[in-house]
């Protein structure tokens, strides 16, 4: 796969941040000429993953996160999501439905979301190192669309 | 993230106008809560017709007013729900708690 275009964007870890990085990457995503539908999930599975960085990477101190996102040839974006937080020690405990370390502020199906909202979920994570989030999903051709 | 609320009647209802996200989530919790703490309503009525955009954290917010109301033996009733944000809410489940009003174009 070509990559045919890219964005890297560095956020501190605050709650303020949440609604810049999903609309930032869905104006990204925008060049592949989404459905309406299409860039609600995008931005919707982008806003699980940088809010798990806030709340659970950084639960006490304000951290670094990165986004990046890229746009292969064949119509697909993908999205990475960093940090260099708490980390997770089980990551299949962790993505299962319903789990959660944060009370009942949260509901445990943020990976949930992102799995079923994306085509691709991968993530990688080493307790006290911090998690990367790569999420990928591949947009429709549409009538018209030229790139 | 506005939150508007009207008691009449018994019934509370909630208007939500605004991204919901976990930047806004503690904040709609604790209003509504302290409003529901305050009439002691039989039925809360949230109404989602201003919500643009949801994620992971409107199912927190959503069950913990859905528990509070639930103390006082009362009901939740989620009206104006937008197409996305009841996808949203029907991966979690929650569609079997509280009642869902048809959306309105
Ligand atoms: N970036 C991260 N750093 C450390 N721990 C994480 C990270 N992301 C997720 N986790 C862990 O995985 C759990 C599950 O995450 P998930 O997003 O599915 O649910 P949640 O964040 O707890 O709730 P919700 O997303 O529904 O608000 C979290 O409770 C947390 O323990
Ligand atoms: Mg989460």
């Amino acid at each position: 796969m070509i990559t045919v275009n890219y964005i890297n964007i560095e956020i501190p870890s605050k709650s303020t941040n949440e609604g810049l990085a999903r609309s930032a990457a869905a104006c990204f995503a925008a060049q592949l000429d989404p459905t309406l539908e299409e860039l609600n999930d995008i931005k919707t599975a982008v806003s699980e993953a940088v809010t798990n960085s806030i709340v659970h990477a950084y639960p006490e101190t304000i951290g670094k996160i990165s986004i990046k996102g890229k746009i292969f040839d064949d119509n697909t974006l993908e999205i990475t999501v960093r940090d260099w937080g708490r980390g997770i020690s089980d990551v299949k405990q962790a993505m299962q439905p319903m789990y959660t370390t944060g009370g009942d502020e949260r509901s445990g199906m943020g990976f949930t979301i992102m799995e079923s909202f994306m085509d691709k979920l991968r993530v990688k994570s080493t307790e006290g190192k911090g998690t990367t989030v790569t999420m990928r999903r591949r947009l429709s051709y549409r009538a018209g669309n030229i790139r | 993230m506005k939150i508007t609320t009207e008691y009449r009647h018994g019934r509370l209802t909630v208007w939500l106008n605004g991204e919901l996200d976990h930047h806004v989530a503690k904040d709609i919790i604790e209003t509504v809560c302290r409003e529901i703490d305050q009439c002691l309503p039989l039925s809360c009525f949230i109404d989602m017709k201003g919500v643009g955009f949801m994620d992971s954290s409107g199912i927190a917010v959503i069950l913990k007013i859905y528990k509070r109301m639930k103390e006082l033996g009362g009901t939740v009733i989620i009206r104006n729900l937008g197409k996305h944000a009841r996808k949203v809410l029907d991966i979690s489940g929650i569609n079997r708690l509280v009642n869902m009003e048809e959306v309105k174009a």
